[in-house]
Formats: C-alpha cells, structure tokens, sequence
C-alpha cells in the first residue's frame, strides 16, 4: 500500500512540475506618472491595465496590438525594467515586484531578451567575441576558456558557422540577419528558460524574416524554452506561435489558439486588424481595406467601459460604453473581453480596481 | 548676402495645382476611375547608372536600370535591403549625394530628357512640379521645428511664387484632402500621431499636382491598421486623379493593395517587369519566385521559404547575371549577361526564358 501511495505522490510531483508556470502574471498593471504642474498631479498613462498571462515551459507565446497598446511596457515590466503599479508578477516560483538589485541579477540571468533593433541593440565598439562575454563576465565566469568554449557552443546554435570568421567581426560587418543572430546568442548564453523576443524580425527583410523566426523555433524545442513574441504582424505570429493574446489600450482583449484566433475570431478589434493584414494577392488593388475609423484611445484617460467602444462598428448603447466587458468563456483556452459574447459563462470578472 | 533668387509667379501651374487639389476634394469612394482612362507614356528610363565613390570602390547602386510608366499606374519595386531601390528613387530626382562616382542614363518625362537639364532648371522645373517624393520614414523627414501648415503650403511658395495666404489656404484643402483635421495646420510634427505625420507627409507630396508621386517605404514604421489607412487614401488619389506612383517596399504583402505592375530590383539592376496579376500569382524569374515564397501569409497553410545566401557586394557584382550563387536553377549560360526577354508589357531577364518571348 505505502509504495503504491508513494508512486502516486511521485506522479502528483511530476504533473506538477510540468504544470508549473515559468511565470504568472495577475492583474498586473503598469502607470507611469505623468509630469506634475506645480502641486498638481497631473494622472498617469496607464500603459498596461490588469492584464493576465501565464506562461509554461516549452509554450510560445505571441502578444499582438498596435504601437502604443503596452506591449512593450509589459515586456519591460517582466524584465523588471519598470516597476509594476499593482498586481503580481510571479516568475520561475518567486514573486519579483519588489526584488532589490542582486536578487533581480538572479533573475534576469534566467530571461533572454531580443530586441527589436538588432543594430542599435549592438555596440558598435565591440565585436562579437566581445559581445558575447560580457554576459559572462558580469555573471562571475571568471574561466576564460570556460567563456570561450560557451561562446563558440552559443554561435554554433545560432548557426553563425565557421565560428572563427565572425568571433573578430563588428556589427557594422554583419548583415542583418546576422547582427540578429547575434543578439539570439546574447540572449541564449547564459541558458535562460524564458526568452522575450520583441519584434525581432520587424527591422529585417522578408527573405531573412522567416529564416529568423525558424532558428527561434528551433532554439525553443532544443531547450524547451518558454517564449514571449511581441509583434503587430500577424502574418509572422502564425508560424511562430501557438498561443496568442491581443492586446489593445493596455489591455487583453482576446486570447486564443493561433487557429482559432484566426478561424474563429471573436473581438471586432481582431477583425479589424485581421482585415487589414494584407496577403500578396492582385485582386487587393479593387478594394479598400476595412477599417475602423478612429486611433487607438489616450492612455491617460482611457474612454470608459470597453476601450475599443468609440470605434467599434457593433457597439452597444449604454453597455459597452459604461462596464468594462469581463472575459468571456468560448470554449477551448479562447476567452474575450466583449460584450458581443454575454450569452457565453464568465472567465474572469473585472472589479472597479482593475 | 546671398543673392535672393526672384521667384516668377506661375499662374499655369498655380491654376492646375489648384484643379488637382478641388478633383481631390470631391474624391469618390471608388478604386476604379469612372469614364475613359488614360494611359499615356509619363515616364522613360534608359540605362539609369548610379555609382558611389567609398574607399573600397565604386558601389555600383544602380547599374542599368530600364522601365518604363504610363500614366495613372503604380509601380512598385521591391527588393531586399541594399538591392539599389532607394538610390534608384534618388537617381529618379536626382536628389545626389555628394559622394557619386558616375551618373548617366536617360530619364524621359513625357517629351523632355530630364538628364540634360542644368540642376537649377531640374529644380524649378521638375522636381516636385512634375514629381515628388514621399521620403523613407515619412514621418522622421519633417522639419521639427516648422508648423506642419507651413511646411505643406512651402513648396507652393517656392516653385510658384504662390502669395503665402493663398498657399495656406491650399495647404488646408490638401490636409481635408488627406484626412487630417484642418486645425493640425498650426501644430507641430511631435503634436501628431505617426499616422498623422505621414498623412502630412503626402500632403506636402501632392500639393503642386504632380505628375508622379515617389513612395519610398512609405508605411514601414507604421501599424498594421494605420498602414491600411494610408493605402486605402492612395488608391482614392490613383482612382480620382491622374497621378502615377512608384511605390519602393520589401514588404510585398501589402504593396499587392497598390500595384498595377511590379519591378524586381536585385543588386542594382531590374530583373523583372511583370503585370500585377501575373506577378503575385505566378513570377518568372527564379528569384522573384524565391521572394514570393518568403511571404508569411495569414490566409494560406503554405510554410514560407527563405533565400539561401545574401545579395552579392554592390562593389564587385558578379559578372553574368547576379543571382547565379543563390539560384536553383543556375547552368552554365549563367555565366553570361542573361538577355532580356519580352512578354507584352512584361519582361524579364533570364537565360531560362531565352527565345520564348513574344
């Protein structure tokens, strides 16, 4: 009887392990003060307001939204480079809202990031043997051969081979692609388990692009990475991730398998962006794309109720323009904060704070 | 003092800028012209070479360009970065910098070689008369500390000698024109949205009535759905004027919403022209194809592809055609300057078309 009890404790453990979420947001929101006048406060931008997300390793993730919806302000705030307002971010089991310097070291030794500008995110002084060991170095490996063999192992990764033509190079020598291979290889060095890629592929070429988002991929599965793509381009965001969340005004509006955010899309805001995401086809020249009419709300007094509501086409009076929607339930991780859905159950309620 | 150049006052061009500007006012909702349309040669380029001068060599930007544009159609080139499609642009409106080793070709608009004309008549008489430019990164290219009014209403006063009032009341029919709110006039550039911005951006572009309108990248820093914006007010412009565009991007998804012909540019050199329904369907040349199948579409299961290798130096180009290194279906005819073979309007240059043309 007690082996059979431990064998079942052990498979509880296992389950749980692989359950456990390399990081989870809750209600997490962002404010930046706004500059005050005398005395007088002036408010805040409310960057990123009251968003969840949760994350496993292994898992893609993509956050989709127009410049200026927060997804960047939330990408800095998980890197702990702002300091969240309210909720909770906890990553890897620890809650890191209030983390002071060392600790905060710890941590984002465990977080790779890829920025979107692989030229200006490299300097310019260094090459790339040099790039690549200051990770180390501010990490305390203090084994120069230990540091040369890690970067020789990253680039090979990174598929920067022969390693020796480029280990002297400077990032003015590189091509795109490459100068962001070397980014990649910055962010993986120190073995992270979560990786932020912020528009990775945005400033480079179509031919490159999708070169790019398949080494990520497959830097993903070989280290069984959990990934956060932040894009505005949905056409990428499908080969590359299985789960998406849009978000929109600082906030998320809808979350769904990649399959079903496009098959099934729920939010007008989705549509919108969905519609005016263009494909190569000829017949594009006879039609005006759909599109909504308005720009995206301030964020410092955000309309009331449901952000989108002043240009959405199904608005509904005296509802939309008043409560913010709850996420709604459709079913199959799909959830959506619209009132178009108030026949569905209710995934999470919103309450005056959030 | 510097010599204050006179400026003649133009009533001809003022009167058709003026036309152009009311035509654009009552902009129907269509993009198809109504009524008869047409296409008459606006444009001719023969042979356009641009070479820069840098330490390593001579950078050979664009080296034999030919294509020509007829008017109230849009072009666009497309290419990978550092294929020549800027310079190609700036070759166009000789807009030169300073360190060009070699510029020669022919470039017809209309009736006139605009190539023989001394720079001061270029810049009175075509630039920004007969074309204009909408600059890469529109939105970075206004002048931070002008009203956005004035600098919209500025070339009016310069190539027109148009009185500053009846300018500004221009500049404010071409920013109801292009849907920004007329009181923007008195803002400045960090007032507006990057939308806004670009908006201005083409407002400035079209206020003399061109001819043709140069599009360089002209959405690439903007969102998806602005970006639709913007196309949607280029297709109005295209259906109720009788502007032409040519229109420089890589991103080939959303240059299928403005095309009527589509020019691969690779290392300097067009390689193909081709009908947009044909293009976006089925390309001739092999790199074109290769491009179209880098695509990441929304709409379709088909895993994008990417292109083995990099563009050659534009320092040393290979000699034969240039995409021999990075072409599957590369043989030993390769080797040589592949001939130019003609479809109709289209053509393209590549030995495997060699004698099939029409």
């Amino acid at each position: 009887m007690t082996e059979q009890y431990e064998e079942k404790d052990l498979k509880i453990s296992e389950g749980e392990l692989d359950e456990g979420f390399v990081l989870d947001i809750r209600g997490l929101k962002v404010y930046f003060e706004l500059r005050k006048r005398g005395f007088q406060h002036a408010g805040f931008v409310r960057a990123v307001d009251g968003v969840d997300l949760k994350l496993h390793r292994g898992e893609t993730i993509a956050i989709v939204g127009e410049s200026g919806c927060g997804k960047t302000s939330l990408m800095k705030t998980i890197l702990r480079l702002n300091t969240p307002t309210g909720g909770e971010i906890e990553f890897d089991g620890e809650i890191i809202n209030d983390l002071k310097a060392d600790a905060l070291k710890n941590v984002r030794r465990k977080i790779g990031y890829v920025q979107q500008d692989p030229y200006g995110a490299l300097a310019p002084f260094m090459n790339v043997r040099t790039i690549l060991e200051e990770p180390l170095i501010v990490n305390g490996i203090k084994d120069k051969q230990e540091r040369f063999e890690r970067i020789v192992k990253v680039l090979e990764e990174v598929r920067m081979t022969p390693v020796e033509d480029f280990l002297e190079k400077f990032p003015h020598q590189l091509s795109g692609g490459q100068q962001q291979r070397i980014v990649i290889a910055r962010a993986m060095i120190l073995d992270p388990i979560l990786l932020v890629a912020d528009e990775p592929v945005s400033m480079l070429d179509a031919s490159v692009r999708v070169e790019i988002l398949k080494l990520l991929r497959a830097l993903q599965e070989e280290h069984h990475l959990a990934v956060i793509y932040i894009t505005h381009d949905l056409a990428t965001v499908r080969y590359f991730s299985e789960y998406i969340y849009v978000m929109y005004a600082g906030q998320v509006i809808e979350k769904a398998q990649e399959s079903d955010l496009i098959n099934k899309t729920a939010h007008p805001y989705t549509h919108a962006l969905l519609a005016a995401t263009s494909d190569p086809d000829p017949k594009n020249v006879d039609e005006f794309q759909d599109v909504p009419p308005g720009e995206p709300p301030s964020l410092v007094t955000p309309p009331l109720g449901c952000r989108f509501h002043p240009r959405c086409p199904h608005m509904i009076p005296d509802l939309c323009e008043v409560k913010r929607p709850p996420e709604f339930d459709l079913g199959d991780k799909h959830q959506v904060a619209c009132w178009l859905f108030r026949d569905m159950p209710v995934y999470r309620e919103f309450t005056i704070e959030d | 003092m510097a010599k204050q150049k006179k400026i003649t006052i133009k009533e001809d061009a003022i009167l058709e800028a003026k036309r152009k500007a009311e035509l654009m006012s009552k902009m129907t909702d269509t993009t198809h012209k109504v009524g008869e349309v047409k296409h008459d040669l606006l444009l001719s380029i023969k042979d356009l070479k641009l070479h820069f001068e840098t330490v390593r060599g001579a950078v050979q930007a664009v080296d034999g360009v030919n294509f020509d544009l007829v008017t109230n159609k849009a072009v666009v080139v497309v290419g990978e970065s550092g294929c020549g499609k800027s310079s190609l642009a700036k070759a166009i409106l000789r807009l030169l910098p300073r360190n060009v080793s070699h510029y020669s070709g022919e470039v017809w608009l209309r009736d006139v070689d605009t190539m023989q004309l001394s720079d001061e008549d270029y810049r009175e008489d075509i630039r920004w008369v007969k074309i204009s430019m909408v600059p890469q990164a529109a939105m970075n290219s206004l002048n931070p500390v002008l009203r956005v009014g004035d600098q919209v209403a500025e070339p009016m006063l310069v190539h027109y000698g148009m009185p500053k009032e009846e300018a500004m009341e221009q500049a404010a029919v071409m920013f109801r024109n292009v849907g920004v709110p007329v009181d923007f006039l008195t803002r400045y550039p960090f007032e507006l949205s990057g939308g806004m911005r670009q908006r201005v951006a083409i407002a400035m572009a079209l206020v003399t009535g061109p001819d043709l309108v140069i599009l360089d990248e002209p959405t690439s820093a903007l969102d998806v759905l602005t970006q639709a914006n913007i196309f949607n007010l280029l297709k109005r412009i295209k259906a109720n004027l009788e502007t032409s565009f040519i229109l420089i991007t890589h991103d080939i998804s959303t240059s299928s919403e403005l095309a009527d012909i589509v020019a691969v540019m690779y290392a300097g050199k067009i390689i193909e022209v081709s009908e947009s329904h044909r293009f976006f369907s089925k390309p001739r040349h092999p790199y074109a194809r290769a491009l179209m199948a880098s695509v990441p579409r929304l709409r379709e299961r088909e895993e994008p592809r990417f292109i083995e290798g990099k563009p050659p130096s534009l320092i040393n180009p290979p000699t034969g055609c240039r995409f021999k290194d990075r072409c599957p279906k590369r043989f030993e005819k390769c080797e040589e300057e592949p001939p130019v073979t003609v479809f109709g309007d289209d053509w393209v240059a590549c030995w495997l078309y060699e004698g099939q043309g029409e």
